[in-house]
């Protein structure tokens, strides 16, 4: 028998069940179309990319000619436009539905910025072209830098990280080098146990030690226990503000005091910069450092899974640890700093993170996006953010429980799974029936203070109408598993691509990659 | 505001039902003295008219590769690629979804990413491959630090003909982590004796191959002395469009391979985002940093595909992680899979040997100019010149006349003493014209 990710077996769908699936002769069920690997239907010989014949010039490789099979099969285009396109609809999408994902910030992504990214004066530009010819990309990079420093009131930004968790890297190095400038040994640094994974991470990648900070009963961390655990050695702490549980760290600047007043900086996990841009600035509740994911605030599409770009923002204190490359201004131009050798008194780069400018391509949809909606529409989309957040919560809460009752919740509202004790119901499968629905399930299990945690972030981009039947369907739910239905859940999904996968064969036995079938050799 | 469905009367309905007067009550955490008043001043929306006007306007002041001679490479290349992929890579299914942590409706992401870790492992000769890394230069400062996981040193050695970004990705990494780094000089010739600086601390040997310079370095007699001495192979590649025509590093006796990937499907773009390949042996997966899609079956006895192995990762482990990193480099890796196989093989091979050729055809122009020097004996595409005088003035002299002739060593490694070498990259989207306008033009300003 079967069984799935939680060791529980799962049955197949019951000849009772209305929906049950027929066999078909193929496996598709009318537009739901199974679709080969590409190693299953390419062929080594085939090629959809028409190139003129070589001119046999005598290879200069040194001996190292190419003797190893390949072994990379080939699609003509048609055949690539098929196997492409069948995989696409096995997936959900922000485009397709609601995607309640807390802390992913799934919303709306403006297809204008597809349109300006593929402008060729961005895309057709290379990284190394003479300076002089890429003045157009310098003054993009340098004005979504002036609008980030402006949104969060603070004095420069590193434009090169990759993602969210290059930024924070960005940031702790940039405190690192700070403190090893003021001569300090503080290799300690405190991150709250509601924080995400990639604190304590980028923590000890970037050399620190980590020290955990208790989260409070109300969802919030105290002053008082941030005081406790600083001591000598305590350099930073990592604050998610407004925090995994969505809410606005009440204390945020009393924290921030705290830390400054040893010697030490406060490094905020900017994932939920969308709830409050132009409504509070992180500079003014003492920010030193702080990353923003291009992807989530400024909504450049999240691709499966990347590319994403965090550029972190500094304070004044911190701003001359940026690192390589950056650009600064000088008479209202840009310049671009590469190495070293080109830092001016009082630059103390700490190093590189990688290779040329950072997500050029993020930067552009980002810019487009801020400048289609300006400081109004940004102030606007928070408050939505925020107001979608709590209409929900205001729905969903005589019948799903919060464990954070006290304080309003910022962009996303943050259940337990305590309406779901003694219904045989777990997170997990209330999750797996809202796919049944045509929903996408919320963020689960995460964060790791609250029990069976369901995070749902519904962003600004829905319309009230969109929420009320999403609120619907949810107590539609809920009710169903009060009331006894236990099959709908623990079977769910059931009209997916794929119902419920095994991860622990998956994992036991790793298969990463295609091998060709023994028979065929 | 176009982006937003909600109307005054929505949002007033809602605050209702919420219980609050005023939206600026679901606020009441944040100190009062520090919630802004009004609107920043800053500029406010523009419909879509204004903005393509404005970043249009931006981009026009910005030398378009494809509109002059062009032959800046070192670590980042311009290829053709099919219109197919840029369409397929925008299907909303594609673009607009996340990570794949709900594998029964992200089926399509999943399968993609096992297809392009077999594509990467194929292609670079290894027993397997993650689901992509940021870029080719963080690929291989996590490279590093897994070598030093593997073999409980410490001590990596760079060979000089290492991307000297990445050198300083490797040095910025492994400075946090209080590594040791011994960086060899930099080897414009390609003849360096990298074998001498192993040593029984060694940990890695880092060895791009083509070299920043171009050239194509034998990788297996240091995977021989690397391994006698119980240090890993770490083989680096910046254009994987080579691999088509050159031997893998897997076959070579490569530990990890990292490689840039951005060749096949994507841009240029001024440098991002582009996507990193990791590959590995087997018995080291679970040392190897970032995502990997793995296969398995569903309750109804289907393949399927999922995320898998992530007790590696920060969301399980936090601070005793693999790395920090959290996500891949998805819509990237989406492109480069896609062109790959439009290329097949077949295409693959062809492409390789096209730009071989391209490359080979220019250098020997170039060799027959006086004053000119094409460094070293091999090149795939992409060489190093000597040129009488400065090479980065060289360049800007040429811009002006709309020919981007190639990156100066001095723009990579300045204070080196190699401000006479031009680094010149020829792929098949430069045609003869081109070369022979590059020609013309280093003749006239020699």
């Amino acid at each position: 028998m079967p069984m799935n990710d939680q060791g529980r077996p799962s049955r197949p769908a019951t000849t009772t069940d209305a929906a049950a699936p027929r066999g078909t002769f193929t496996g598709n069920r009318a537009l739901q179309l199974e679709e080969a690997l590409l190693f299953e239907v390419g062929r080594p010989e085939v090629t959809g990319v028409d190139l003129p014949e070589p001119q046999g010039r005598r290879p200069r490789l040194g001996g190292l000619a190419r003797k190893a099979a390949l072994d990379l099969p080939g699609l003509s285009e048609p055949e690539a436009m098929r196997h492409y396109v069948r995989l696409s609809q096995k997936n959900w999408s922000i485009d397709a539905g609601l995607y309640p994902l807390g802390s992913c910030t799934m919303k709306h992504n403006p297809r204008l910025g597809e349109k300006m990214a593929r402008l060729p004066g961005f895309a057709d530009v290379h990284p190394l072209q003479p300076v002089s010819t890429v003045a157009g990309a310098l003054d993009l990079v340098a004005e979504l830098g002036r609008w980030l420093t402006e949104l969060t009131g603070m004095a420069a930004v590193a434009m090169s990280p990759k993602a969210g968790a290059h930024g924070e890297l960005a940031g702790m190095l940039a405190i690192r080098a700070a403190l090893k400038a003021r001569g300090l040994v503080k290799p300690v640094v405190l991150v709250p146990e509601s924080a995400h994974g990639t604190n304590p991470a980028t923590a000890a990648f970037a050399g620190f030690r980590v020290k955990p900070v208790p989260a409070r009963a109300d969802g919030t961390v105290s002053v008082d226990d941030v005081k406790a655990a600083i001591d000598d050695e305590v350099g930073a702490i990592m604050l998610t503000n407004p925090n995994t549980c969505g809410i606005f760290e009440p204390e945020v600047a009393a924290i921030a005091e705290a830390i400054h007043a040893v010697g030490g900086y406060f490094y905020c996990d900017g994932a939920n910069f969308n709830a409050i841009v132009g409504k509070v600035r992180p500079g003014d509740f003492g920010v030193d450092a702080m990353h923003i994911n291009l992807h989530k605030t400024f909504s450049t599409p999240h691709g499966g899974g990347g590319p994403g770009a965090g550029p972190v923002v500094l304070s004044e204190r911190l701003a001359p640890f940026a690192p390589l490359p950056f650009v600064r201004m000088v008479d209202g131009a840009p310049v671009l700093v590469e190495t070293a050798a080109g830092t001016a008194d009082g630059e103390t780069p700490f190093g590189r993170l990688a290779a040329f400018h950072g997500q050029m391509g993020m930067f552009v949809r980002a810019l487009a996006y801020i400048l289609s909606h300006g400081a109004d529409g940004l102030r606007q989309a928070s408050q939505d953010a925020v107001t979608a957040a709590n209409y929900v919560r205001a729905c969903l809460s005589d019948v799903m429980t919060l464990p954070f009752p006290d304080h309003p919740s910022m962009h996303e509202v943050l259940f337990d799974d305590h309406f779901l004790e003694g219904t045989g119901v777990s997170t997990l499968d209330f999750a797996k029936a809202m796919i049944d629905e045509g929903y996408h399930p919320m963020t689960m299990y995460f964060p790791l203070v609250v029990h069976g945690a369901m995070l749902i972030e519904p962003t600004e981009s829905e319309s009230k109408a969109s929420l009320d039947l999403f609120c619907a369907t949810l107590r539609d739910l809920v009710f169903a598993a009060t009331g006894g239905d236990v099959e709908r859940f623990t079977g769910a999904p059931r009209f997916s691509p794929r119902r419920r996968l095994d991860e622990t064969r998956a994992a036991r036995a790793p298969k990463l990659k295609w091998e060709k079938p023994a028979a065929a050799e | 505001m176009r982006y937003h469905p909600l109307t005054d009367a929505d949002r007033a309905d809602m605050l209702a039902r919420i219980g609050v007067p005023h939206v600026d009550a679901l606020y009441a955490d944040v100190p009062a003295d520090q919630l802004l008043p009004g609107v920043l001043d800053l500029p406010k929306g523009r419909g879509e008219l204004d903005v393509e006007r404005l970043m249009g306007r931006m981009a026009a002041k910005n030398i378009v590769a494809g509109d002059v001679p062009f032959f800046v490479g070192a670590g980042a290349y311009r290829h053709h690629v099919p219109a197919t992929v840029d369409h397929l890579i925008q299907r909303s299914e594609f673009l607009t979804s996340y990570t794949p942590y709900q594998p029964e409706i992200a089926q399509g992401t999943l399968q993609v990413l096992f297809e392009f870790q077999t594509q990467v492992a194929n292609l670079l000769g290894m027993e397997v491959a993650n689901a992509s890394m940021y870029d080719g230069s963080t690929a291989t400062g996590e490279a590093v630090l897994m070598a030093h996981r593997v073999t409980g040193r410490k001590k990596a050695v760079l060979s000089g003909g290492l991307h000297p970004h990445y050198a300083g990705v490797v040095d910025t990494l492994s400075e946090a982590a209080g590594d040791a780094v011994v960086a060899l000089a930099p080897d414009p010739t390609g003849t360096e004796d990298i074998l001498a600086a192993i040593d029984a601390e060694t940990s890695c040997v880092v060895v791009q191959s083509p070299s920043v310079f171009g050239h194509l370095i034998d990788l297996a007699p240091i995977a021989e002395k690397a391994h006698a001495v119980g240090a890993l192979l770490v083989a680096v590649v910046t254009e994987v469009v080579s691999l088509g025509a050159i031997e893998p590093p897997g076959a070579q006796g490569a530990d990890i391979v990292v490689a840039e990937g951005q060749s096949l499907g994507n841009p240029i773009g001024f440098g991002g985002p582009y996507v990193g390949l990791f590959a590995t042996k087997k018995k080291f997966v679970r040392q190897m940093p970032g995502r990997l899609a793995g296969e398995t079956v569903d309750a109804d006895g289907r393949r399927g595909f999922v995320l898998t192995l992530s007790t590696r990762e920060q969301h399980i482990r936090r601070e005793k992680a693999t790395s920090n990193i959290c996500t891949n480099s998805g819509l990237c890796a989406l492109a480069f899979s896609i062109h790959l196989s439009l290329l097949g093989e077949t295409g693959l091979r062809r492409l390789a040997l096209l730009n071989h050729e391209a490359a080979l055809e220019l250098a020997d122009s170039l060799a027959a100019l006086p004053g000119v020097e094409v460094l070293g004996d091999t090149l795939f595409n992409e060489f190093t010149i000597r040129v009488p005088g400065d090479a980065a003035a060289l360049v800007e002299k040429l811009a002006a006349k709309r020919i981007l002739a190639g990156v100066p060593v001095s723009r990579l490694l300045p204070g080196a003493g190699l401000d006479d070498l031009l680094i010149v990259a020829v792929t098949e989207t430069t045609t003869r014209d081109d070369r022979a306008a590059l020609v013309a033009a280093l003749r006239a300003a020699l």
